[in-house]
């Protein structure tokens, strides 16, 4: 769970990296996108570095909703009878309840911007907008349901990586100090907040017409 | 002051259970909130009622016996246990819930009575030195240095009362296993066993059909002790390290 | 004085029988004699120690430190306690330290000057020889406690620190914070539970011993109920140990754990064994004191507090209601530090007990009025905190203050602490010998369950250093040379010493069932402890004791004709666990009154308003009284019949020390 965690941690963070090219215009972004494919050539094929980042993300996200899941009936099966008192959501329903918005997220991102890569703006739809990764952005955050989603997704997803970081290092055995405790902790809120604010700067951008 | 108490009560370990409502009066904030059961338990007596089963023994916060989930929370609304919550933290009026320690690994065996011997059994998977009486070396031969031996001493506080499993949402009993890895990790004396004791510790509970933690903290929360979260990191360091050798 | 004790006789409370003549400790120089004793004990075969069963009741320090011990001798050892687990007896509770004479400060201390203390703070009523061997094997303890990981209290090169504790001029308490008994019962339930996993004990938690059973003399089992399910088991064995703990829950308040019960040892005594010095209960000078009467216990501010705290009371009645801060320095008594100048506020137990009761009698006490006086004084810090700092002080104390501010609602740091003595501990208990060994063959006393090594008084911190010495050192090697006897001839659960035990218990269960009457085991513990308190608690008299007697009487006969007990036999029924229990406080409590009455002397925690010398200090009266008082039972298994107790003597040969009448002035 950990493992994988951080390795999505990792990808998270590169990916918004890219994203944030955004900002610098078309050239830049496109660009980016290009070079993602070529790394290690020739020592790599086209796209060589990619497949295999591909690969070990969906191993790993392979890995983690299983490990999620295991844990999850475990508890189930741990406290069959309930409280009668109700408590307030605790971390774990954000965890679990958020994690799978973030998955069914992740079917409709891939879909959208990798696997079918159309287009959900009426104005701008063909072939133009589907093979240019920086049209095909700009289009879709200018829709503004579309980027509701990616806000709600964005939260969930800070929600989930400020427990995340800091269950990661813990599960790792990396905080067996009070001090090391406090600094895990205060790592987690602090990639929530660079990623959420790192992702959602381009499709707020583009939703406000800042980007065109 | 005078409160409306729902309580869960059950007549043995195989009947299905149910919440009953009971009415105390004239309760003093002195009291403690035992003190305040066994005035309805005497209420209850006098009516021919049975009177509710619950735990206690020591009533000064030590010996772990006492615990109940008060209102949602485990031990109620203050860092301490059962016994030691005094009604001077509840108002006049008010309506408390009263539940014995839910998870599966600690079943009801009557109203508020829940059998905890799992922690027993955790206890003989590792949680001990071997060391045959008489065998012991001079006590002061092996110093530990103090910041050692204070936590060692922090993580032995456990009184094994299992309100950690009681509050988390995994009934997870992580807390409790990682105070006594902690405690005998930090020690010279520990470290011979250090390695199988993590993980036969570690079987036993899978074994016990605790859930799996998931470091939430709400044991650390409720802890009466205030066993800090850090413990289930040594755990986990620790049994990293056994799995790799 | 002869014609009083003819008194107690002729008031047909109780008869005198044969002294005992012989402890079985052997022979020689005192120093030697232990190493003597394990030496002549007798081995066993370790192949046959799987075959020879021993049984266990109580996991306390003694009980659960003697059957890891046995355990890993490879005895069949079977362990019982009425908590769900071992590690909640409630030894846990303690929490000022444990003594040991390793003389680590280098301030003269010594196996000898532990001794010595003992039997000093112990006014001179205890057994010279088992309190030599206990001094002797206290370095022991803390070896074998700090090779289990108990995490003693360490200075900042590494090395073990102690505190002093009252009664002593020396430096040898280990300690724990305020938390040691807890530290060291976990060390003796983690060796206990190593040995459940390697198959040599097995743990029988929720069950209570409520018999004995005696075959052809031996104690060859017991009787227990199953507290969950109520069945009602026989466990049969070739020796038993009783190591159930205390009964100062005879006073329904006190400090010990709500469970806390005689049951155990009763049953035995009403079977045969000796029962001595029953009346030496130890008031403990620094409790909370009581707020009102739903009060369920006593809690305990460690004695380790006297260290630093300085004990007050206004100097004028009219001072007593005020803000104790606002009174000034000239105005306050520090009455410890006045009366005992070398001592002070460090003088033993019953010496400060009994003089709060007196300032407070002087109407000078604290606090709210319990009936018609304040009961409480001041233990103030404010000193201490300016000496050391708050920091230094909450360093030392601030579980203890903590739990003060839990309980009252007050703030130590800034007001002082009010305190009160409470019901603690008591050094009577089943009579034994050199050995253990009670009047029961085969039976063995262990822990506070005994009388043996604390006198008329037990000084602080000596109490987890007895369990522990009877549990991992005394016990497994006297206990050796009986059980290199057996096995002794197997018994069936059809003999009827068996089924009569087992059917005594039945009955006794059903009578309490089918009772049915109008009041609450409750209501009539707290009525007997009102009545203890009052008669045969910090000061007794002859006319007090005899008028305790007859309450008592009343009590008990109304108890088995009026108490309701609801719920049924075969499930968890704590009414019914009280009943038992109850039901022998109140034959217990006629038997403290009848020894109170008896020793028409005082001594240590025996304070008789008839014997004091002039200053009010308790006289002793060693030419007529330096004897323990063991008494024997006539009662047979009625339900409350008491029979009249036979008090046989053992006279207290003192070799090693000259008898001194006690001063901490
Ligand atoms: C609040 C407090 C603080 C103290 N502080 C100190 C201190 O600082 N230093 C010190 O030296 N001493 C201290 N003492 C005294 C000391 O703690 C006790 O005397 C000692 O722990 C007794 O140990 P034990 O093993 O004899 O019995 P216990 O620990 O009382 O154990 C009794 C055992 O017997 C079992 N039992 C009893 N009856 C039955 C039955 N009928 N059937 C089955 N099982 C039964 C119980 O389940 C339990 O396991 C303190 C005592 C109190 C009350
Ligand atoms: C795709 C859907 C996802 C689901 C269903 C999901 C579910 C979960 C669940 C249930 C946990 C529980 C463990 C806990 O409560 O600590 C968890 C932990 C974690 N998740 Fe996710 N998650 C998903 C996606 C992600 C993504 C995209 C990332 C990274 C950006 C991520 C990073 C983490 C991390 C770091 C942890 C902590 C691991 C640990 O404590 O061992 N997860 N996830
Ligand atoms: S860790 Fe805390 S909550 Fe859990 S059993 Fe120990 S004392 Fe109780
Ligand atoms: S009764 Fe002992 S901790 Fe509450």
């Amino acid at each position: 769970m950990a493992v994988t965690g951080l390795v999505f941690v990792a990808f998270v963070l590169l990916h918004m990296y890219g994203n944030l090219k955004a900002l610098w215009g078309e050239e830049s972004f496109n660009t980016y996108a290009e070079h993602l494919r070529t790394i290690g050539e020739p020592m790599l094929p086209y796209r060589g570095l990619l497949y295999v980042t591909e690969a070990v993300l969906v191993l790993s996200l392979v890995g983690h909703v299983y490990a999620a899941y295991t844990l999850w009936s475990r508890a189930g099966n741990a406290r069959r009878t309930k409280y009668e008192a109700v408590k307030r959501a605790s971390r774990t329903a954000w965890m679990r309840w958020g994690g799978t918005f973030l998955l069914l997220f992740l079917v409709w991102h891939l879909l959208q911007f990798s696997i079918v890569k159309f287009s959900v703006n009426s104005a701008k739809q063909g072939p133009d907008i589907q093979q240019n990764p920086y049209a095909l952005l700009v289009a879709s955050f200018q829709v503004p349901w579309n980027t509701l989603i990616y806000v709600l997704a964005m939260v969930a997803l800070a929600l989930h990586l400020s427990h995340g970081v800091f269950s990661a290092s813990q599960t790792l055995g990396l905080t067996g100090t009070a001090a090391a405790y406090r600094r895990a902790k205060l790592v987690g809120h602090a990639v929530a907040a660079v990623v959420v604010i790192g992702f959602l700067l381009p499709p707020l951008a583009i939703l406000f017409g800042i980007i065109k | 002051m005078n409160l409306t108490l729902k309580i869960w009560r059950q007549p043995g370990p195989r009947h299905r259970g149910s919440m009953q409502t009971y009415k105390v009066t004239d309760i003093s904030e002195d009291m403690s909130f035992l003190e305040m059961l066994d005035i309805l338990n005497e209420q209850l007596n006098a009516k021919g009622e049975e009177p509710i089963a619950f735990d206690s023994d020591c009533r000064e916060g030590i010996c772990g016996s006492c615990g109940l989930m008060i209102s949602g929370k485990a031990h109620g609304p203050e860092r301490t246990t059962t016994c030691q919550l005094h009604m001077r933290s509840f108002t006049d009026g008010e309506v408390i819930t009263i539940e014995p320690w839910r998870a599966n690994a600690f079943p009801v065996i009557k109203d508020l009575v829940v059998d905890r011997s799992a922690f027993d059994r955790i206890i003989q998977a590792g949680g001990y030195i071997s060391v045959n009486t008489g065998s012991a070396p001079e006590a002061n031969a092996a110093p530990v240095p103090k910041q050692h031996a204070e936590r060692a001493f922090m993580a032995a506080e456990c009184i094994g009362c299992g309100a950690c499993v009681a509050a988390c949402p995994n009934a997870s009993a992580m807390l409790f296993m990682g105070a006594k890895v902690t405690h005998l990790s930090e020690l010279p004396q520990g470290q011979p066993e250090r390695d199988a004791r993590v993980v036969s510790m570690v079987e036993q509970h899978d074994h016990e059909g605790f859930g799996g933690c998931t470091n939430v903290g709400a044991c650390s929360q409720a802890c009466p002790k205030g066993i800090p979260q850090d413990v289930i990191s040594t755990l986990n360091k620790d049994l990293r390290t056994a799995l790799r050798r | 004085m002869t014609d009083t004790i003819n008194a107690g006789i002729t008031h047909g409370l109780y008869t005198e029988g044969e002294p005992i003549a012989d402890t079985k400790a052997p022979a020689g120089p005192i120093a030697q004699m232990w190493t003597t004793r394990r030496f002549e004990a007798a081995l066993v075969n370790p192949a046959n120690r799987r075959k020879l069963d021993v049984i266990i009741v109580g996991t306390g320090l003694a009980g659960g430190s003697a059957a890891a011990t046995l355990g890993e001798a490879g005895y069949n050892v079977k362990s019982f306690c009425f908590q769900d687990s071992p590690r909640r007896a409630h030894s846990i509770a303690a929490q000022g330290g444990i003594n040991a004479a390793k003389n680590y400060k280098e301030d003269g201390d010594s196996v000898y000057r532990l001794f010595y203390d003992t039997v000093k703070g112990g006014d001179y009523r205890s057994r010279e020889t088992n309190v030599y061997r206990l001094a002797e094997v206290s370095a022991n303890i803390i070896d074998q406690c700090v090779a289990q990981g108990v995490p003693f209290a360490r200075d900042y090169g590494g090395l073990l620190d102690n505190r002093s504790f009252g009664g002593v001029q020396v430096s040898r308490t280990f300690y724990a914070r305020g938390q040691t008994g807890q530290q060291l019962l976990i060390g003796a339930y983690q060796a206990l539970e190593r040995q459940v996993a390697a198959g040599t004990v097995t743990t029988y938690t929720r069950h209570e011993m409520l018999e004995i059973v005696v075959v052809d003399g031996r104690a060859r089992g017991i009787i227990v109920r199953d507290l969950v399910t109520g069945e009602i088991e026989t466990h049969l064995a070739d020796a038993v140990v009783l190591a159930s703990g205390g009964y100062g829950n005879v006073f329904f308040l006190s400090t010990n754990a709500m469970g806390s019960n005689v049951t155990a040892s009763w049953r035995a005594h009403r079977k045969g064994a000796y029962m001595a010095n029953p009346c030496f209960t130890q008031i403990h000078p620094t409790c909370i004191p009581v707020s009102g009467e739903h009060q369920s216990k006593l809690t305990l501010m460690s004695e380790s507090l006297r260290n630093d705290g300085r004990i007050w009371v206004p100097k004028n009645r009219e001072d007593c209601d005020k803000d104790p801060r606002d009174i000034p320095e000239e105005d306050r008594d520090y009455y410890l530090e006045r009366i005992y100048p070398s001592y002070g506020n460090l003088v033993p137990r019953d010496i400060a007990s009994r003089q709060a009761k007196n300032v407070c009698d002087e109407g000078r006490g604290v606090g709210p009025k319990v009936g018609d006086f304040r009961r409480g004084v001041y233990l103030d810090f404010a000193d201490a905190i300016e000496r050391l700092g708050k920091a230094a002080v909450s360093e030392k104390y601030g579980n203890l203050f903590d739990m003060y501010a839990r309980i009252t609602g007050e703030d130590p740091y800034t007001v002082p602490m009010r305190i009160y003595p409470a019901v603690h501990y008591v050094m009577g208990g089943l009579w034994v010998d050199y050995d253990l060994q009670s009047s029961i063959p085969g039976l063995f006393v262990a822990g506070e369950a005994n009388y043996s090594d604390h006198g008329a008084n037990r000084l602080g911190a000596s109490a987890l250093m007895q369990g522990l010495a009877d549990g991992y050192f005394v016990l497994p090697n006297t206990i050796r040379d009986y059980l290199a006897k057996g096995p002794f001839e197997p018994l069936s659960a059809d003999h009827p010493e068996v089924v009569a035990a087992r059917r005594s218990v039945e009955s006794r269960t059903e009578r309490l069932l089918a009772i049915n009457g109008e009041r609450s085991v409750d209501s009539f513990h707290r009525e007997l402890g009102q009545v203890m308190w009052e008669y045969c608690g910090m000061e007794r008299s002859e006319e007090g004791l005899l008028k305790a007697i007859d309450l008592i009487r009343g009590l008990r006969e109304e108890f088995w004709r009026n108490v309701r007990v609801l719920g049924a036999g075969d499930t968890l029924n704590q009414s019914l666990e009280r009943a038992g229990r109850v039901a022998d406080f109140l034959e217990l409590g006629e038997l403290m009154c009848i020894d109170a009455l008896h020793r028409r002397e005082s001594c240590g925690s025996h304070f008789r308003v008839e014997s004091q010398t002039e200053d009010g200090e308790a006289l002793r009266h060693d030419d007529e009284y330096a004897y323990v008082a063991a008494w024997e039972s006539t009662g047979g298994d009625g339900f409350g019949e008491l029979g009249t107790p036979v008090l046989h003597k053992e006279d207290l040969v003192y070799e090693a020390i000259q008898l001194k009448q006690r001063s901490y002035k």
